[in-house]
């Protein structure tokens, strides 16, 4: 099988967010097409008939009833944020938004 | 003998009556950690000033005439994927170096209402992921059987922790095998319960359909005692079974008479020697208490290793979506959102965490889901009902717990591959939500610790731990800990 191309491992970090350089990158390319031969023989499973399995437990639909609670702290939660404005988390601007 | 080494149960017993003062048999829990963990690293972070509050707190219960808990002055150690508020929990990762939660995990919040003493939180493989515990960012944890060797991971810190001594319980969460096998390596019990057993609240996820948190100990029996502490219905884990903590304890010394044992076939070819046959002696042990052992093949184990690893990383890409350096943990500045993100998940997500994030994001990615995770969705169906089918057959399966005895450090590093080979044998009952425990049985030429598997079907922890305590018995006390800290054993050779 072929493995991953440079190429796709840079979309795949993008999707994941993840600041590689180029020599990690291809590193990593290498490791994931290692990775992928590895695990081949699940990807080519006759699996005619065969349900999914997302999770080991037959749970269904778990609720509480809609009560409120008290939740966490907030000055606490706040005090190990990186960066807060006011009673907010204070992140840098967000591509695309007007200024 | 000290008190320290007698166990958690007779600890807690002697507290309860009185006879022993928590506050003493934490003080030389401490002086034992401040005396050797320099040099093995279980500890990330040690909880003294707590300790010492908690510790008081409970000897003056005892004065008060209050009952002070099952677990009374039972000095504890947490792997550092378990939050506790007010002391930092750091994965072992740069990117939570310096995280303190503001709030307790409900096993945390379980075992202080016990009564335990929280001494610390122990080193682990990096969220979790890794069979060695060389993948934290602060430095590996060493095995006091031999401190040139790994401990096994990702709890490598609370196995090694109690297999020196320094506590007689530990807690560790396993989701390919992450209690079981350290505790294979480091000659103590280790139990991965039921999934939904014990509640996830509070435990820093790594693989949400896979993660249990469990107890390591000297005995099957102190096993059983902290599982009865911790398990039951959490209503903050909508994944938490309904149904109270099972009583382990009572049934323990039952005995095998009768019992129907599978000897799992298909591992025996890819491990160690002395591991196969320390699996083989355990049947014969039970064979020879009474129990019926035969062996059996369930080839569908197999797929085990590489549908875990479609899997796991798929789900660990979604979980640690969340350390993007906005609300906690590290940041690195960047100009904008998406930038700051990259940047900061570069600098603080060490080499195998990336390597899951993007195996695992590739396997969800738009035109390969169907191909990898859905098809490992599949493949998890076929090993499941492989159990159910050898579950018909038998009331506990037998198998090595891991392919080979403690390695030394850089053994298995240079090819991913090699190190995920480690879980071949523990994978497949987290696929399936089975319990499983790791019994100590044997040492092999080199004189490291070999563990041996009981595994049973969902919520057959009395059964399991019945089976476990058979073939304690039948081990000699050598193979289990806790040790003194052992530098390279001469003797025998240094091979890995």
């Amino acid at each position: 099988m072929e493995g991953i191309s440079i190429e796709e491992a840079r979309h795949v970090a993008r999707l994941a967010r993840l600041e590689l350089t180029e020599e990690e990158l291809a590193k990593l390319t290498a490791e994931l097409s290692a990775l992928l031969e590895h695990v081949d023989r699940v990807r080519r499973l006759d699996t005619a008939d065969v349900p999914p399995t997302a999770h080991p437990l037959p749970l269904e639909n778990v609720l509480r009833p809609d009560e409120v609670r008290p939740g966490l702290d907030r000055a606490e939660v706040l005090a190990v944020a990186p960066a807060t404005e006011d009673d907010r988390f204070l992140v840098p601007r967000i591509l695309g938004e007007a200024p | 003998m000290s008190l320290l080494d007698e166990g958690a149960a007779r600890i807690a017993g002697a507290v309860r009556s009185g006879e022993a003062k928590a506050a003493e048999v934490l003080e030389e829990a401490l002086a034992r950690i401040e005396a050797a963990d320099g040099e093995l690293h279980c500890f990330m972070t040690v909880m003294g000033e707590s300790a010492r509050a908690k510790a008081a707190e409970v000897d003056e219960a005892v004065a008060a005439g209050r009952d002070p808990g099952p677990l009374a002055g039972v000095p504890v150690a947490l792997k550092d994927n378990m939050c506790t508020r007010g002391t930092r929990t750091t994965c072992s990762s740069r990117i939570l170096e310096n995280w303190v939660p503001p709030y307790d995990g409900t096993v945390v919040r379980r075992l202080a209402e016990a009564g335990a003493v929280a001494v610390g939180k122990t080193n682990l493989d990096e969220f979790a992921m890794g069979s060695s515990t060389e993948n934290s960012a602060f430095g590996p944890t060493r095995n006091p059987w031999d401190t040139g060797r790994v401990p096994g991971g990702s709890s490598g810190g609370s196995a090694a922790a109690v297999a020196a001594g320094f506590v007689p319980l530990g807690f560790g969460s396993d989701t390919g095998g992450s209690i079981r096998q350290p505790a294979s390596l480091c000659g103590v019990v280790g139990v991965k319960p039921t999934y939904g057993l014990v509640s996830r609240y509070g435990l820093i996820a790594f693989a949400s359909s896979l993660d249990q948190i469990g107890p390591f100990a000297t005995t099957v029996e102190d096993a059983a005692l902290a599982l009865e502490v911790i398990a039951g219905h959490d209503p903050c884990d909508s994944t938490s079974l309904d149904r109270g903590a099972p009583s382990l304890l009572e049934g323990l010394g039952g005995g095998v008479e009768g019992l129907r044992v599978g000897l799992i076939e298909d591992f025996l070819d890819d491990v160690a020697p002395a591991c196969s046959s320390a699996s083989a002696a355990a049947a014969g042990v039970l064979e020879a208490a009474g129990a019926h052992c035969e062996s059996v093949s369930i080839p569908e184990m197999l797929l085990g290793l590489p549908a875990y690893y479609i899997i796991a990383p798929a789900e660990a890409s979604s979980n640690l979506a969340r350390y993007d350096g906005v609300r906690y943990g590290l940041r690195v500045d960047g100009p904008d959102v998406e930038t700051m993100n990259a940047r900061t998940r570069g600098a603080g997500f060490g080499p195998e965490v990336r390597r899951r994030i993007m195996i695992g994001t590739y396997a969800l990615s738009a035109g390969y889901y169907d191909a990898y995770y859905g098809q490992a969705q599949k493949a998890r169906t076929l090993v499941i009902r492989a159990f159910e089918r050898a579950y018909e057959r038998f009331d506990v399966l037998i198998a090595p717990t891991t392919p080979s005895t403690a390695f030394a450090f850089g053994a298995k590093t240079e090819n991913p591959i090699d190190m995920y080979l480690s879980d071949l044998c523990t994978i497949p009952s987290n696929l399936a939500g089975h319990p499983g425990v790791s019994v100590p049985f044997a040492l092999d030429d080199d004189g490291l610790p070999v563990g041996v598997q009981v595994l049973a079907p969902a919520l057959g922890e009395a059964v399991m731990l019945r089976v476990a305590a058979a073939i304690e018995h039948g081990a000699p006390a050598s193979a289990r800990g806790p040790v003194r800290p052992a530098s390279a054993q001469a003797a025998g050779g240094s091979g890995g």
